[in-house]
């Protein structure tokens, strides 16, 4: 008879103090940033994070890389325009409020149809297969302007309808409310899903197919229902993208938008939870922000893409759990000085390349404006073998030192996981 | 029939450059369990160095240099990024090659605009190889370079079809390049050692054949090969920064229908689709002239029209696809897939 | 799967199987009792392996008969044949790597006690599910390791995880694949005491190399030779077999494990 344990689990207390800092932190940061551009992107920030978070139930939990994510993004956004004009033509009556759940159903309703191909095959097969839907999705977007609106897209209005309690979505606060309350209830509900059979079992697949088949699971099922489900989700965030823009065009099933959700979430990192979270927030300040700063942000980003698929492959939130089991130790203190290091020789590096990246463009695209650009609040000439000759030096030198403060620092990494796992060991008696 | 047989032609010369592509592809994928999503970029940059050479040396030299360049990247791409990853698994295998097409195609819009660029078809290639005519009252008759205005020319009425030159060249050049690659994978030492890689990976590692240096080599030949499409195929159609995407899909849809690790079924795969996407683009009947031919009203309203007043024609671009889907429907392993993954 | 239609469990009927012009296995007869524990044996290359994949569905027979029970599985995929009652390990250790050794354990449980593709229901709160786990768990002895990663186990914790994940859903005819293969002998006599408690009242199948464990485990022996089950009878007979001793069990090394186990010559 199998005894008795008692589990005193106190992550248990942890969960419901990360789960109310999240719910804070999505109430709070408007009054904090209260700015239109703020308010645009926390809007955005809210609706990547249930895509991002749905494309890491293939990836990070079930092994499955698809290059074709937005598809189901795309389609729930465009159901859920359609429906919107439909409620404010009085053709149908449904709140604005229930309206990303037409996305989420639509969302659902072409996984089920494309997910049953989909899924026949797993693996660099599937991840082309999805490339290929998403392909033909895109392409039959050009074929049928009268779903998907041609060229300008479909456009609509979210003020319609009843208000209900006063909000009319007018407002981007209001737009940000339902997005948040539409992040949170998923964030939460998907967390769940790992934690039911049908997830563990995701994860089995992932880990090994082949030894799913002999413990009694069909491995395609698995793959078949967990994609629904990520379609469901991405066709919620669709829908809620086409109240906040108001407008959907035939871009949001595109390979470039599913290129951008497989990156960024890998960036953010699919090993853990809230990895696609951090990415869903770096793909909005990316594409916001960044692209304003400079015309080379798509390079950086490949760039920092690479560095991360071979360097980091756990992306940021495995960066950031490595250290904090560190820090749990409480080791952390032995790194304070070459995580300086890594900081100021790396930052110096990246200005110096950055530089000459910045010189490269100017010459190519600004041509008219001249030989002189401001960087980091110095005039550089473009022309002048002093300014690239300079940032070469600089970028020679700070890469040299950043590689000497490297090596110091995995010996010193090297030694803080033997001493961890001595006092794990010690922990768990031999 | 004089279309038929020079659209015949047309499509088999670009099945042809479709199988340049996917059989790189396969090489690399069947060698090495790497699928290089930035193949695609390879036959790019292959495109756009042979753009660049030809303004220096000429075409015929760029047909020869270009490759080479595009060959040496590939190797170095190997070497210095994709063995890195090689530990880490498959996944970030492939991730890698997408980060790369990422940053070769902002590269190549940096250095040669977002614009297509004039890659053209040099003059002494330029022009008709054949005219195939139709001529009333006689039949087909066959004119080497172009038809006799007499029988050609605007009043004479028949209908003319010429097959270009450089579409025969462009299937020569991946005839001589495919033959050498069998030649190369049949009768050479190396060539068997990649022949069993291909069927037997693991048995070819274990018998210590995966030396880094072959890795480097296949990876970097099967970009060459890449290249080498890319400047034979991008001055007849066009060079510019989103052609990478548009074939790389196509390719993919190939080793797809051909099915996973077989060059065989990528060659029949990239025929068929060369043909079906070349001869579509003739056929300007949707489903809607077919009701209307047999005396059928078509209802405007319905929900159904928008979709059956596509004409193949429109239909053209997506038809991979949707022989994609319908293989994966009908027969998952592909037309002579081998390996089950 | 009370109800059985023959007394067999497993059955093999003139069993063929090709890979192109090979013929590894050549027509093999196999019928094991209920509750029977049966050790294949034979040399390297003799097909054990591969008739392990036949039965469990791995891949399909060229042709001939496998029954479960009486029911006819060849050519099923492998989880049908879990799905009516078999299930196996293998000899190179096939888990979840990501996936604590409880974890492991409880994926294989999921299925036996009725849960399907839920997303409903907490894994927690699966009181029959990890009622069975803990029982698994405590029946190969990995209690300690509850909850470390296996990535993280010893080889023999991994075989041992492995035989866990195996007769974790309940099935009644176990298939072992070389379970003791790499082991040292005191990790080996354990292991041996632990398969016997666990495989209790099921019908086992496993294939062995350590006569040892061979002939103090097994009821029967089937002795596989190049495809062939050339004998299929008690330890004692298939030691005295003449054929058997010219195929196989000749070897100074067999007779040795043999008289160490303690079986007359």
């Amino acid at each position: 008879m199998a005894k008795q344990t008692y589990d005193f689990k106190p992550v248990n207390v942890g969960r419901w103090v990360v789960w109310s800092a999240f719910a804070l932190i999505l109430a709070v940061a408007p009054m904090l940033f209260t700015s239109s551009l703020s308010m645009t992107m926390l809007s955005q920030m809210g609706i990547v994070i249930i895509v991002c978070l749905s494309y890491n139930m293939l990836l990070g939990q079930g092994g499955m890389l698809s290059f074709g994510h937005a598809v189901y993004v795309g389609l729930g956004a465009f159901a859920a325009i359609h429906t919107l004009n439909k409620v404010a033509a009085g053709d149908w009556h449904l709140p604005v409020s229930l309206i990303p759940l037409v996305g989420g159903l639509a969302g659902l309703a072409v996984a089920a149809l494309l997910g049953a191909v989909s899924t026949k095959k797993s693996g660099n097969t599937f991840a082309m297969i999805t490339l290929g839907v998403g392909e033909l999705v895109w392409s039959m977007s050009l074929m049928l302007p009268e779903f998907f609106g041609g060229e300008g897209g479909i456009s609509s209005n979210r003020v319609v309808g009843e208000p209900v309690m006063g909000i009319t979505f007018g407002p981007q606060t209001q737009v940000y409310g339902l997005i948040a309350v539409y992040c949170f209830i998923c964030t939460a509900l998907m967390f769940a899903f790992t934690r039911t059979p049908l997830g563990r079992i995701l994860n089995a697949v992932r880990d090994n197919p082949e030894r799913v088949a002999f413990i009694g699971y069909d491995t395609q099922r698995v793959r078949y229902f967990a994609f629904m489900i990520a379609g469901f989700f991405a066709g919620i965030a669709g829908g809620l993208g086409a109240i906040n823009f108001e407008i959907v065009t035939a871009e949001v099933v595109g390979a470039p938008r599913s290129g951008a959700y497989l990156l960024f979430t890998f960036l953010g990192g699919s090993l853990f939870f809230f990895g696609p979270i951090l990415g869903a927030v770096l793909l909005v300040l990316a594409t916001v922000l960044l692209s304003e700063l400079t015309k080379a942000w798509l390079l950086y980003l490949g760039l920092a893409f690479l560095v991360m698929v071979m360097f980091a492959p756990g992306g940021l939130s495995s960066l950031i759990m490595m250290n904090l089991r560190v820090a749990s130790h409480g080791l952390f203190k032995r790194l304070w000085w070459p995580y300086a290091g890594l900081a100021l020789t790396g930052a110096v590096a990246l200005a110096a390349f950055a530089a000459m990246v910045e010189m490269l463009y100017h010459i190519k695209l600004n041509e008219a404006l001249g030989p002189e650009m401001k960087f980091l609040g110095l005039t550089l000439h473009t022309h002048s073998g002093g300014s690239w000759g300079g940032a070469l030096a600089l970028l020679l030198v700070s890469t040299g030192l950043f590689e000497w403060t490297r090596r110091h620092f995995v010996r010193q990494w090297g030694r803080i996981q033997e001493d961890i796992e001595v006092r794990v060991a010690r922990g768990m008696g031999a | 029939m004089e279309t038929f047989f020079v659209f015949f032609l047309n499509g088999l010369s670009y099945g042809l450059l479709l199988f340049m592509l996917s059989s790189g592809l396969t090489l690399i994928f069947s060698m090495m369990g790497v699928l290089n999503f930035a193949h695609a970029s390879f036959y790019m940059i292959g495109a756009y160095f042979a753009y660049t050479l030809t303004g220096v040396f000429g075409f015929f030299p760029a047909l020869i240099l270009a490759p080479l360049c595009v060959g040496l990247l590939g190797s170095a791409f190997e070497r210095f990024a994709l063995r890195r990853v090689h530990p880490f698994g498959h996944v970030p295998e492939l991730l890698v090659t997408f980060g790369l097409s990422y940053v070769v195609l902002e590269v190549v819009r940096l250095i040669w605009g977002p614009a297509n660029v004039d890659y053209r078809v040099p003059a002494v290639l330029d022009g008709p190889l054949f005219t195939l005519a139709n001529v009333k009252g006689v039949g087909l008759q066959w004119f080497a370079g172009a038809g006799a205005p007499e029988v050609c020319g605007p009043a004479a009425g028949n209908s003319c079809t010429s097959f270009p030159i450089y579409r025969g060249f462009m299937a020569g050049v991946a005839l001589a390049m495919l033959g050498s690659l069998w030649l190369l994978l049949t009768r050479t030492r190396v060539g068997l050692i990649i022949q069993a890689a291909l069927t037997h990976p693991d048995m070819a590692q274990a018998l210590g054949h995966n030396v880094p240096r072959v890795m480097m080599g296949v990876f970097g030949g099967g970009c060459a090969l890449a290249g080498l499409a890319g400047v034979i195929g991008g001055n007849a159609f066009v060079t510019e920064p989103n052609m990478a995407a548009s074939v790389g899909a196509i390719i993919f849809v190939v080793v797809v229908v051909g099915g996973m690790g077989s060059l065989a079924g990528a060659f029949l795969a990239s025929l068929i689709i060369g043909l079906l996407q070349t001869f579509a683009v003739v056929f300007d009947v949707s489903a809607i002239t077919v009701m209307q031919q047999m005396g059928m009203q078509p209802n405007y309203d319905s929900w159904a029209y928008p979709l059956l007043k596509i004409t193949v024609a429109q239909m053209a671009p997506i038809l991979p696809y949707l022989l994609l889907v319908l293989m994966l429907i009908l027969r998952p392993k592909g037309l002579l897939g081998t390996r089950e993954e | 799967m009370t109800s059985h239609k023959s007394e067999f469990a497993l059955e093999l009927r003139s069993v063929r199987k090709s890979f192109g012009k090979t013929e590894i296995i050549r027509g093999a007869e196999l019928a094991v009792k209920a509750g029977e524990r049966v050790a294949l044996i034979g040399p390297n290359g003799a097909g054990k392996s591969t008739l392990f994949n036949l039965i469990s569905g791995r891949m399909p027979p060229s042709s001939g008969e496998i029954r479960l029970f009486g029911q006819p599985i060849q050519g099923k995929t492998p989880y049908e044949v879990n799905r009516l009652g078999l299930a196996r390990s293998f000899q190179v250790s096939n888990l979840f790597p990501r996936l604590s050794v409880f974890e492991n354990i409880r994926c294989a449980v999921l299925w036996s006690m009725g849960e399907r593709y839920v997303f409903w229901r907490f894994l927690a709160n699966l009181k029959e599910v990890n009622r069975r786990t803990e029982e698994v768990l405590d029946l190969v002895h990995l209690r300690r390791k509850r909850d470390v990663q296996v990535s993280q186990l010893t080889y023999a914790e991994q075989r041992a995880l492995e035989v866990g994940v195996t007769i974790a859903g309940g099935s009644d005819v176990i298939l072992l694949d070389e379970p003791t293969a790499g082991m040292s002998k005191s990790e080996t006599a354990n292991f041996v005491k632990m398969i016997r408690e666990v495989t209790e009242g099921k019908t086992l199948l496993t294939v062995e190399h350590d006569m040892g464990v061979v002939f103090g485990l097994a009821d029967r022996i089937a002795v596989l030779v190049y495809g062939e089950v050339i004998a299929f009878d008690t330890p004692e007979n298939v030691r005295a077999n003449e054929r058997v001793k010219e195929a196989y069990l000749g070897s100074v090394l067999a007779q040795t494990q043999a008289a160490e186990a303690g079986v007359p010559a």
